[in-house]
């Protein structure tokens, strides 16, 4: 991470999401680095930037493709790279053609000579590396996002190469983890596809009966059928650690769609907002008191471990996994009798772990794929090849957010996270000393919104869009561009979620959290 | 990702002498570098591994043959055929000397461990040298910082050595330049941007000062909440429960509770780096409203405790309910990004193996 010699970074926050990888990023601008940020608002990160398109929320494609028409007209495309690496780029070098900075310019209200600038920066670095995290993804284009930033990175061959590369920054600690374990509706443990018979006949030999060759619905599918009547309708949930309720968009619905299930039952560390829907809800043991292991974004499997005993009679998720299986007269959980052998079922069965195993990874120094006893880990993914042969280039177009401002919402809202706080704070909320730097919410207002909108700091202002309205403090910073205006969701106090949810991507049904049009109204 | 210590990776390999023992090094490598790999045991203070080296302390001097006076082996690149000794008589008395005085500045020697990863650096020199703060008399430098409200750092400018690493890190590797050392000598301050408090600094609460403070001037008051708790100071290595960077820490407790954290400076992702978060927000596990036991929702809409036998039962038989009358694809699992593997595999797992579905996903989507 202090490698690269060009920074670009969009759609994150990363000095208050990620401080300690702001930190890498820090040192390597001491080091010379040039950075580029992507961002609608001041952040610290784009303090430190050389370079800091304040676009309006919602417009990065066609940013990103400006940047690409950019970096082709300019000459910057790493021809051997592409021939050698990638398919499809004449195509896309012809698609890009009529996207210039000018037609860029309009939607994403910035001038185009920065975007010129923003391209050639990026085509030159040698090597440019992408950071980006939920700012691109919580979008109804998420996916457009992601495969956008796929094509720049291709385009000047910059994959698999130290200090460059794509690297999506994760919001939990484990989310990695819960997708190399196969908690997806897609794939199997390791990444392996649901819909490839070979697979399904696999996993189906290792559980002992037989299952479905095909992909399952997705969660926000799963919320959206919860109750309904007819083939398709969810009747029962098992959650596990997810305050869903407050952290999903569109909180009415969630609540709506749990409280329709006829059975839920929530493990948790704390009677959250979702445990109280339950009809049961478990203890689960926390930080500090499980032993377990847990993948970082860079796929680094490292070790947990408990230092302390749980409070009462709190157990881990596994264990309490386990046992309601065992009561439903399933043996495939009976062999399990601690966390390694939890762990060591999953290595056996997942290729990229096939190389590890609880006492492998001890000291925490592989990343995966180890496919083997001896293989020494993977730093860097695609060094060679793309594990899917080769790197595809995609034809996107520009978006439209799934709703945009108008007279009756004139205003952008954006959401994202405090540095302070964490996702819905039943962690962060408890630990003391928290509060003394972040004890309520606020709304950010540019100055010269709040003159013209007559408010100033610290009045309470009703904010609504069309799912519902919340009130909300004003602070007045320029952090905030003008006619955007910011919050988190971290206070259930706050429930920005109501606000948010209007729409989703069609491939991942990623919530479009980070844009909402709102309107807002001074409170007596 | 970080290699730990950038020796310009093509530069030549040389020879050089080390208590008369050759030692092989790369071009650009310190005396104090070369000095440690080779188990040669040099005193430093103002020295941090994660840092430019500075050269204010001079206790990691040597002797190099044909210089006349003592070199600060932390910041004079070793050369070719170079012969230095680490311990010699004059250079252990050198040393010496310079500690007292340092310690001299210093009311207390006595630092809780609790106080940060370094506090304890400054007292085991002094240990070392068989000495203490009592052969130069002179004032205390500084003066506490006790009104700073802040709920995290403890600013006690009483044992403040001027090694300037809490205004380096915080500088060099947050970036930050929150705070600066003001005046010199005796009136010597750490203070932030016109001496107002840290919340109102650019500080960002990372404790890194703190942790990397070799006397305990700043130090962890969180942590020190537990100073006279019961219990000696147990450390367990893991990893923070926050972000996806991954930290590795130190949980430090004291019997059977957590009473603080420290960075892990050998920890892969993190090198000794953490935020607020990993640093300050441990203590959500020993909070009152932890679930303690299994909760069953009644008739009239509340839970009562009860025990595992009858919730578990009570589980089973309603997903079995569920997919009895409505088919397996009417149950549905969701797993956490946040608890481990373990949980997660066990997830996909109950999905899978008693509805033979690939009704499962976890919470990346929100
Ligand atoms: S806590 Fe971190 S940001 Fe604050 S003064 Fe110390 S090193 Fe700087
Ligand atoms: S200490 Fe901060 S940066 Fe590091 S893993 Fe924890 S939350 Fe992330
Ligand atoms: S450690 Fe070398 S001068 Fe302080």
């Amino acid at each position: 991470m202090e490698h690269p010699d060009v920074i670009f970074a969009i759609g994150t926050n990363m000095t208050e999401c990620h401080p300690v990888a702001a930190t890498r990023l820090k040192k390597a601008i001491t080091r010379g680095a040039k950075m580029i940020v992507v961002d609608p608002r001041e952040t610290r990160l784009a303090k430190m930037a050389h370079l800091h398109l304040r676009i309006r929320v919602g417009s990065d494609v066609a940013l990103l493709l400006a940047m690409a028409n950019v970096i082709s007209r300019e000459g910057l495309l790493d021809d051997s790279f592409i021939k050698e690496r990638t398919s499809g780029s004449s195509d896309f070098i012809k698609h890009v053609e009529e996207f210039t900075p000018d037609w860029a310019a309009n939607i994403c209200e910035i001038d185009a000579k920065l975007i010129e600038e923003a391209a050639i920066i990026y085509g030159k670095g040698d090597p440019a590396a992408i950071y980006y995290t939920l700012g691109i993804t919580e979008h109804i284009c998420g996916v457009d996002n992601v495969q956008s930033l796929c094509n720049l990175a291709l385009m000047t061959g910059n994959l698999g190469v130290t200090g460059g590369g794509i690297n999506p920054m994760r919001g939990q600690n484990n989310i990695q983890g819960a997708g190399d374990c196969g908690a997806v509706p897609s794939n199997f443990p390791g990444f392996q596809p649901c819909s490839d018979p070979d697979f399904a006949e696999k996993f189906s030999k290792a559980y002992g009966r037989s299952i479905d060759p095909q992909k399952g619905i997705t969660k926000v599918a799963a919320l959206n059928q919860s109750g309904q009547e007819g083939p398709d309708g969810i009747h029962a949930m098992l959650i596990d650690g997810e305050n869903t309720v407050v952290t999903d968009p569109d909180k009415k619905h969630c609540e709506k769609a749990l409280g329709s299930l006829q059975h839920l039952v929530v493990i948790d560390l704390f009677m959250t907002e979702t445990a109280q829907l339950a009809d049961i809800v478990f203890p689960a043991t926390g930080f500090a008191e499980t032993d377990g292991v847990q993948t970082n974004t860079e796929r680094r499997v490292q070790r947990l471990r408990a230092a302390v005993p749980p409070p009462g009679e709190a157990k881990p998720d596994w264990w309490i996994i386990s046992e309601i299986s065992k009561r439903m007269g399933n043996k495939q959980f009976e062999h399990f009798h601690s966390a390694k052998d939890v762990f060591n079922e999953l290595c056996s069965l997942s290729p990229i772990y096939n190389g590890l195993d609880w006492d492998r990874i001890e000291n925490s120094e592989y990343q995966w794929p180890v496919p083997e006893k001896d293989h020494p880990g993977t730093p860097r993914l695609h060094e060679k090849e793309f594990k899917n042969g080769k790197g595809l280039f995609t034809i996107i177009g520009y978006r439209d957010p799934a709703e945009v401002i108008d007279e009756d919402y004139p205003v952008w809202l954006t959401t994202g996270r405090r540095l302070q706080a964490y996702h819905s704070r039943t962690q962060t909320g408890r630990s003391a000393g928290i509060d003394y730097l972040l004890n309520e919410e606020t709304l950010e207002v540019n100055p010269k919104d709040a003159i013209e909108w007559q408010l100033k700091d610290g009045d309470f202002v009703e904010m609504s869009s069309r799912r519902g309205s919340i009130t909300i403090k004003v602070r007045v910073t320029d952090k905030s561009p003008q006619g955007t205006v910011f919050t988190s969701f971290s206070f259930a106090s706050v429930p920005v979620n109501i606000l948010t949810g209007s729409g989703y991507d069609p491939v991942t049904d990623t919530a479009e959290l980070k844009v909402c049009p709102v309107r807002i109204e001074l409170v007596n | 990702m970080i290699s730990p210590k950038e020796v310009p990776p093509n530069s030549r390999v040389l020879t050089m002498s080390i208590d008369d023992e050759p030692v092989d090094f790369r071009d650009g490598e310190t005396i104090y570098d070369i000095a440690n790999r080779c188990r040669r045991e040099v005193p430093s203070l103002c020295y941090d591994p994660r840092l430019e080296p500075f050269g204010a302390c001079r206790l990691c001097v040597v002797d190099v043959e044909g210089i006349k006076n003592p070199v600060a082996s932390c910041t004079t690149k070793a050369t070719d055929g170079m012969v230095v000794r680490t311990k010699t008589k004059t250079i252990e008395k050198y040393r010496k000397t310079l500690l007292e005085m340092v310690a001299s500045e210093n009311r207390n020697l006595d630092i809780n461990q609790l106080s940060g990863y370094s506090s304890q650096e400054l007292s085991e020199l002094l240990d070392q040298y068989s000495t203490d703060n009592k052969r130069f008399i002179g004032k205390t430098s500084g003066k506490s910082n006790k009104d700073d409200k802040n709920p995290f750092i403890l600013r006690d400018y009483d044992n403040c050595i001027s090694c300037y690493r809490c205004v380096r890190v915080c500088a060099e590797q947050e970036g930050d330049h929150a705070i600066n050392i003001i005046n010199r000598g005796f009136q010597t301050q750490i203070s932030t941007e016109f001496g107002n408090d840290l919340r109102d600094s650019e500080c960002t609460f990372c404790g890194q000062c703190v942790q990397t403070c070799p006397t305990g001037a700043l130090s962890d008051k969180k942590a020190l909440r537990a100073k006279e708790s019961p219990g000696e100071i147990k450390k367990t290595r893991s990893v923070c429960p926050y972000c996806g960077v991954g930290c590795a820490v130190d949980i430090l407790t004291k019997e059977t509770k957590v009473v603080g954290i420290q960075p892990a400076m050998d920890g892969p992702a993190n090198e000794g780096a953490l935020c607020i978060k990993g640093q300050y927000a441990f203590d959500f596990v020993s909070h009152p409203d932890r679930l303690k036991k299994p909760m069953i929702r009644q008739d009239d809409g509340s839970f009562r405790e009860s025990e595992w036998e009858e919730a578990l039962q009570l589980a089973a038989n309603g997903f079995q309910e569920v997919a009895d009358d409505y088919g397996r694809h009417s149950v549905y699992g969701i797993a956490s990004g946040r608890a481990p593997h373990e949980a997660a595999y066990t997830m996909q797992k109950f999905i899978r193996s008693n509805f033979g579905t690939n009704y499962i996903d976890n919470c990346s989507r929100s």
